[in-house]
């Protein structure tokens, strides 16, 4: 089961769970997406190399998609 | 860690910075020293002055020396300072009002992040270790630390989450360890350059429960990465 969860001050939120076969429940999370995308939060997929990389449509085979705010120098 | 193509969205609001790269990075290193040095050496110079024109002004050149020698302290200490790791001084988990219950959650996402060598290591000193290509990082919760390949030189990173509102404290770090997985180099690009230097004056400057950290970062930089 893929998860759309937000980094927030509960720590975390889960804002959509979706199976990939499962086509009604990822356009709910695309949709939930869509809306914290446009309130300035930036998505993230983890790979499995270690790595993360930006995203800008909700992947449907992704694990995890984290919500992250920007970030900007100290 | 590899990086895909896109890169940090907020690197782009930075397009007259130079992306940092191996070389870069040893340039800025040695123009940090020289500065460094520059601002030392004339009390230094001064107190050897002072001693060879009159040993009775010893006091005067003691305090002399000790400038010259506090100077680059002071500046591996504001390095070491901006770092914050988990549950330090600083900490968003010590600020009051803090819900342990969102900094356990948190935690518990970036337990999920890191690897399981690098976990226990952040249970004990509060920071998340990564591998790079421009060394070994070291991730609090407002900025970074960088250990350079063969483990010598280590640089310390000013870089914050923009709006950190009332995050919790793991999500700060899982922030910018996923930022710096993203894009390392946009990530060295957006954050600021608060010290650069030896690896042990900054050891000396941080947190005792944190000094491990430094020394797993520069085992694994000594030991390519």
């Amino acid at each position: 089961m893929a998860r759309l969860i937000r980094l927030d001050r509960s720590g975390h939120t889960t804002l959509a769970e979706w199976a990939p076969e499962d086509a009604t429940a990822h356009e709910a999370a695309i949709e939930a997406f869509r809306r914290e995308l446009d309130a300035g939060m930036l998505a993230s997929v983890s790979h499995a190399d270690g790595s993360a990389e930006v995203v800008r449509e909700l992947p449907r085979d992704a694990d995890l998609v984290v919500l992250r705010r920007p970030i900007a120098g100290g | 860690m590899a990086s895909h193509a896109g890169g940090l969205v907020e690197a782009a609001s930075f397009w007259w910075r130079e992306r940092p790269s191996q070389r870069s990075l040893r340039r800025d290193g040695r123009r940090w020293t020289l500065w460094t040095a520059a601002i030392a050496t004339p009390f230094f110079a001064a107190g050897g002055f002072l001693l060879w024109l009159e040993p009775l002004t010893f006091p005067v050149a003691a305090g002399s020396f000790a400038h010259g020698w506090l100077i680059p302290e002071l500046y591996a200490r504001r390095g070491a300072g901006s770092v914050v790791p988990i549950g330090s001084v600083g900490s968003a988990r010590r600020r009051p009002g803090a819900s342990e219950r969102a900094e356990r959650t948190a935690l518990g996402l970036l337990g999920d992040l890191v690897g399981h060598e690098q976990r226990d290591l952040l249970r004990r000193a509060g920071l998340a270790m990564e591998r790079g290509r421009l060394g070994v990082w070291l991730v609090g919760e407002q900025g970074a630390i960088l250990v350079r390949p063969g483990g010598r030189r280590t640089d310390c990173w000013c870089v914050r989450i923009a709006e950190p509102g009332t995050l919790p404290a793991g999500d700060r770090v899982a922030h910018l360890l996923l930022a710096l997985r993203e894009d390392e180099e946009g990530f060295a690009t957006v954050a600021n350059l608060a010290f650069s230097g030896a690896t042990w004056r900054v050891r000396r400057r941080m947190p005792k429960l944190s000094r491990p950290a430094l020394d797993a970062a520069r085992a694994a930089a000594r030991a390519g990465g």
